[in-house]
């Protein structure tokens, strides 16, 4: 069945325009009556949550972690790009849409990413007004700085925690809700399931994290806004705490899981130094900027780095790609990354390094410029490992960090449930098959001020949904789910923490489903994930019980589902017979080893219908058309 | 889970009320009458110093400060209002310091704070008794072995020859320095007077006048036990 | 290396709690503190025993969900780190380590290390922001910003919330926290129209809360992993002295709803029994 994305007709530039006349207003005085949930608190959901509460809808918003301000866009980095064209260097919102199309290797719904250049604009100017202190130049105006897969520099940033100046501004604002009484604040309170009723989410089954309770809220239209799944490959740059719970559990209630195969693999992470690793944590992709890539050319040269001579090391990304050389692409420079490791070529323990090296720059530049200019970036990385980088190169190794994929949603960031809507990178919207830098905090923030407060509006304003309370039959059946799945998991009784068990199956996703993928380790990973799953359920032991604070019980109900999500990525890894973006088949690469599209079978969102675990889950199609790009093989050389 | 009503917004009051209310204002009163004691301090150890220029100096430094009957009130009522501001202030968040944290750490261990910003209350009400010893000794007399009237070169020297006395003294004015040592320094920072650029000027400044005033002070009794004044 | 360690155990806010020693047999050097508290923990589920509650989630020192005291020193030995970046590197075989969790009446314990510190949301919600309706913001560069200004501003703005100020002072007092907050509207001119009632808003929550009072020690300053300064204390004061002989506060609006602690839902979830 194709599906229909609900795009507005009319030539690309007004398509926003039209729509937002077209949709329907709800009276200022009955806002109050329609109640909203917003699940999750990061850029989208905080956004969202304060842009609905001020336009007057009751609003209930949760998150699991003590407080909004925790949520994982607080961690990203580098900045955010709007088409403002402060630069005179030949932005404009057409670009900005071409280079995210281009980016996302052609695999994005045009109309979105359109919108999303469109907005881009009206967020800086949103964020500025709330008081993030972006950088300035002296003359007082807004600074940029370029960042990779543009020729133009329209990125905003504030020092390099720009994700979390903006979370502030939207956690503020937020806040100003809270404090108006528009928005219920609801922390350490985790969805456990989707309320639907006669085919509409209407609620949501949470779990109060402090006492356990088990309760549920119906409201008019859910938003869920819970972010990516990359945890599960267990290590990612993702924080602890992100899971797949909220949108794996509004799959299972009939919302579309749309391309999970594109996780975007980032490649300067510091290597894992152990196998009690926890998390990875990103290195700026600006250290490529002045940092040179790479190993030593003859296999097994354990020398130490700074006795290896030039005639014996290999600039690789340089010599693959004179042009870009070590700012290629982060799919491109991962998998050039575990191309050399998988040579035996890698560095540093176990061979999964390959060297980052400032030596040249600090000949060319001075320790004083480069401190300026990466000085906290190599603290932080002496911090991790206890090696400076001033001495010896950095080591870096691709990690996973955002997932491309998500529910499946509408033009109106609605999925196929009708009133549940999803934000951010819990949705698929708008970065193809790659995500370029800086793009991730522009999706979230427009989703969030601009595009959810109109299009639940226009929902809410249709109407045709009946009153309903928590006594509802749909409501109490959701909530014996919920408590027979936690009885489920405290009884097992085994001897493995979910974490050990999550290790596993991550092992399995890096090594079948990570950087490379091919027909054979797809198969071999749905064959054996089923196994651990099974496992999973003889092995794990969970401690306490469920009616108080039980860490380890909330992380065995999420790694459960990461269990079940990570069999539909292989799926749709192995339908997808073509490379693209972040997804890398071995079978379908060009002579000289780039990915290969096949525009021809594969210019769809895939988007999957769940039928239980264990049984294949059912693909949909929404065709991709293009009318405004033109189709062509990506080339950084 | 319901949604509760804060009780939050302060009750009307006059500007001044307002400022004793919250803890920011109460620090904020501190210092100003900080200031004013620690300008009556550094007078009174400037007048103190006069011991060594002899009986007569000093007996007609004190006639002198005793000349205007009004002004004398006048500054004794500024200093006791200041001294009960000051006093009622710093016990008032004291205690609200012991309700902020009624269960205290097993181990704790300071990274910078100084002994003196950690004992102000400490410090303070030694101070405040010894305020209370002082008067009784030298002003009213009931404490003093020998008092009389005016005599104050005689009445000082028969206070402080006694062990106890230069003793009592002494630790008082060690108290004291440790009390300015962070009270001068805080004091700046209460008014929202300092910021990253002069704090390393005003701690030294805390410093040196707290130096010179324990010793300005000290002088005294030690110079009454060696009996260079006597 | 072998790690002895202290840990302070409550089962929850009512619990008077205790401490109880684990040893840490196998510590990597390059583990990070709580990779190791990870390690403890496996080893305490596997042998059928509680683990270690702690919060945390990014792991790398910017959500601010992490922190307790090792050996009486907020987010432990290393400064301008939170307890997530720091690395066992930083201590020696043999080690015994004390750790406790922030004490503070307006932080109660909910279970072990873990606090709750939704005060701090409360003093935010009091005021720490401006009053901007989605879509009326005016052209982002229309106003100027003096560099310097921006940079004080992002500089204060850097606070991660993680409550360690407050649980290196004395007093147990939220004025670094409030202060950065404030200092950080307070240089910008988008925070200005609010300023007077923001100073005085937030620190009577932050009284309300029952957070003490700010006696200049510095300790705040330095245990602060994000590098907040005491001048912004000094800012808030100035501040709310300027806004309160201005006669501000009898203008400052009550807030209209706050969200219930976690502590306090779980009070109503188990009322204290009565005595027969």
């Amino acid at each position: 069945m194709p599906l229909d994305a609900h795009i507005p007709s009319g030539p690309i530039e007004q398509k926003w325009q039209k729509q937002k006349f077209d949709l329907k207003l709800v009276n200022p005085a009955n806002k109050r009556k329609y109640r909203v949930i917003v699940v999750g608190t990061g850029l989208a959901g905080g956004a969202a949550a304060a842009s609905l509460g001020e336009l007057g809808y009751e609003v209930l918003n949760f998150c699991f972690q003590d407080t909004p301000r925790r949520a994982h866009s607080i961690a990203a980095q580098g900045g955010i790009n709007a088409a403002k064209s402060y630069q005179n260097d030949g932005d404009s919102v057409q670009r900005l849409f071409y280079d995210t199309i281009k980016g996302g290797d052609f695999r994005a719904r045009e109309a979105n990413v359109y919108r999303l250049a469109e907005v881009s604009a009206n967020i800086i100017d949103q964020c500025v007004a709330q008081g993030v202190p972006f950088a300035r130049e002296y003359g007082g105006a807004l600074a940029n700085r370029s960042f990779g897969g543009a020729l133009v520099s329209r990125t905003f940033y504030a020092r390099g925690q720009t994700g979390q100046q903006l979370l502030l501004g939207a956690y503020q604002a937020l806040q100003r809700q809270v404090a108006a009484g528009t928005v219920k604040q609801f922390v350490r309170t985790e969805m456990m399931e989707l309320i639907v009723v006669d085919g509409r989410a209407r609620g949501i089954v949470v779990r109060d994290l402090v006492t356990g309770k088990i309760s549920s809220y119906v409201a008019d239209a859910v938003v869920l806004a819970t972010g990516g799944y990359g945890n599960v490959f267990y290590l990612s740059t993702n924080a602890k705490g992100s899971n797949a719970t909220a949108i794996w559990r509004a799959h299972r209630k009939g919302a579309f899981f749309a391309n999970p195969c594109y996780t975007q693999i980032h490649p300067t992470c510091i290597p894992k130094s152990g196998e009690y690793q926890s998390k990875l944590t990103l290195m700026s992709e600006s250290l490529r900027n002045d940092g040179r890539v790479w190993v030593p050319k003859a296999a097994g040269d354990k020398r130490p780095p700074n006795e290896i001579p030039e005639s014996d090391r290999d600039y690789y990304l340089e010599r693959i790609y004179p042009t870009y050389g070590n700012l290629a692409p982060r799919d491109i420079s991962s998998r050039q990354a575990k191309n050399v490791c998988d040579q035996g070529r890698g560095v540093g323990p176990g061979g999964l390094g390959v060297y980052l090296d400032f030596r040249d720059a600090f000949k060319r530049l001075g320790r004083k410029v480069m401190d300026e200019r990466y000085g906290n970036l190599f603290e932080m990385y002496e911090r991790i490992t206890g090696e400076d980088p001033h001495d010896v190169p950095m080591r870096i190794y691709p990690a996973v960090h955002y997932t491309m994929g998500g529910l499946w949603v509408d033009y109106n960031l609605m999925s196929n449930l009708p009133g549940l809507f999803v934000g951010g990178e819990a949705n698929f919207s708008d970065h193809g098959a790659n995500r370029l830098g800086a793009s991730a905090l522009m999706q979230g923030l427009a989703d969030g001020y601009f595009v959810l407060p109109y299009t639940v509006g226009d929902y809410l304003a249709r109407g045709g949904f009946a009153k309903m309370d928590t006594s509802h039959p749909a409501v109490k059946d959701a909530e014996r789910e919920v408590n027979e799945r936690t009885k489920r998991l405290m009884s097992i009784g085994g001897k493995k923490s979910a974490d050990q068990l999550h290790r596993e199956l991550g092992e399995i996703m890096w090594n079948d489903c990570g950087m490379a993928r091919t027909k054979e380790s797809l198969t071999h990973a749905l064959s054996v994930i089923p196994e651990l799953r099974e496992r999973f359920y003889k092995e794990l032991r969970v401690t306490g019980s469920g009616a108080e604070l039980n860490q380890q019980l909330e992380q065995a109900g999420r790694v459960a589902d990461f269990f079940e999500l990570a069999e539909l990525l292989c799926y749709d890894a192995l339908q997808r017979n073509e490379s693209c973006g972040g997804h890398f088949r071995v079978e379908y690469q060009t002579s000289d080893g780039e990915a290969q599209r096949n525009d021809d079978e594969y210019a769809y969102v895939a988007a999957w219908e769940f039928k239980g675990v264990g049984t294949t889950p059912v693909l949909n199609k929404e065709p991709l058309v293009f009318e405004n790009i033109h189709l062509a093989q990506r080339s950084y050389k | 889970m319901s949604t509760s009503v804060s009780p939050v917004s302060a009750p009307r009051a006059t500007r001044l009320g307002a400022l004793w209310n919250s803890a920011v204002g109460k620090k904020a009163l501190m210092a100003v009458t900080g200031i004013v004691l620690f300008l009556f301090v550094l007078v009174h150890m400037i007048g103190n110093l006069q011991v060594f220029q002899g009986a007569a100096k000093i007996n007609h430094y004190a006639e002198l400060l005793r000349i205007s009957p009004p002004f004398l009130w006048f500054t004794r009522i500024v200093l006791l209002v200041a001294v009960f501001v000051h006093a009622l202030a710093g016990i008032e968040l004291w205690m609200e310091r012991q309700r902020a944290r009624p269960v205290g750490y097993q181990d704790y261990r300071p990274v910078v704070s100084s002994t003196a910003s950690r004992t102000m209350i400490w410090s303070g009400l030694l101070i405040l008794l010894f305020v209370v010893y002082h008067l009784l000794d030298l002003t009213i007399g009931v404490v003093n072995p020998r008092f009389e009237h005016g005599q104050v070169y005689a009445n000082l020297v028969a206070s402080l020859s006694r062990a106890v006395g230069a003793a009592i003294y002494l630790v008082a004015m060690i108290g004291l320095g440790f009390h300015l040592w962070h009270g001068l320094y805080s004091m700046f920072q209460s008014l929202g007077l300092s910021n990253r650029g002069i704090s390393p000027t005003i701690q030294k400044f805390a410093i040196g006048f707290a130096v010179l005033l324990t010793l300005g002070f000290s002088a005294v009794p030690l110079a009454v036990i060696l009996g260079l004044v006597g | 290396m072998r790690i002895t360690l202290d840990i302070w155990r409550q089962k929850n806010p009512r619990d008077p709690g205790r401490f109880e020693r684990f040893e840490v047999p196998n510590v990597n050097e390059h583990m990070s503190f709580l990779e190791m508290l990870d390690v403890l923990n496996q080893q305490l589920v596997s042998e059928g025993k509680e683990p270690v509650a702690f919060d945390s989630d990014c792991r790398e020192g910017i959500c601010g969900m992490c922190g307790f005291l090792i050996n009486g020193e907020a987010h432990g030995p290393l400064r301008n780190a939170t307890v997530c970046q720091t690395h066992m590197r930083h201590f020696k075989d043999g080690d015994v380590l004390r750790l406790e969790p922030w004490r503070a009446s307006a932080f109660p314990v909910l279970r072990d290390l873990i606090v709750d510190r939704s005060a701090l949301d409360r003093i935010i919600a009091a005021g720490g922001y401006t009053s901007t309706r989605a879509g009326s913001a005016a052209e982002a560069n229309q106003i100027l910003i003096p560099k310097p200004s921006a940079d004080k501003a992002m500089e204060a703005a850097a606070c991660i919330g993680c409550g360690a100020c407050v649980a290196s002072c004395p007093n147990a007092a939220a004025a670094l926290f409030t202060g950065a907050k404030i200092a950080h509207l307070g240089h910008l001119p988008q925070g200005q129209p609010e300023r007077m009632g923001r100073a005085i808003a937030m620190t009577s929550q932050a009284h309300a809360e029952g957070f003490g009072h700010c006696t200049t020690i510095g300790e705040c300053e330095a245990v602060c992993p994000a590098g907040i300064k005491l001048e912004v204390i000094s800012r808030m004061n100035k501040d709310f002295i300027k806004a309160t002989l201005g006669g501000y506060a009898n203008e400052v609006q009550t807030l209209a709803a706050l969200p219930p602690s976690a502590a306090m839902r779980f009070f109503e979830a188990e009322p204290p029994k009565k005595e027969p």
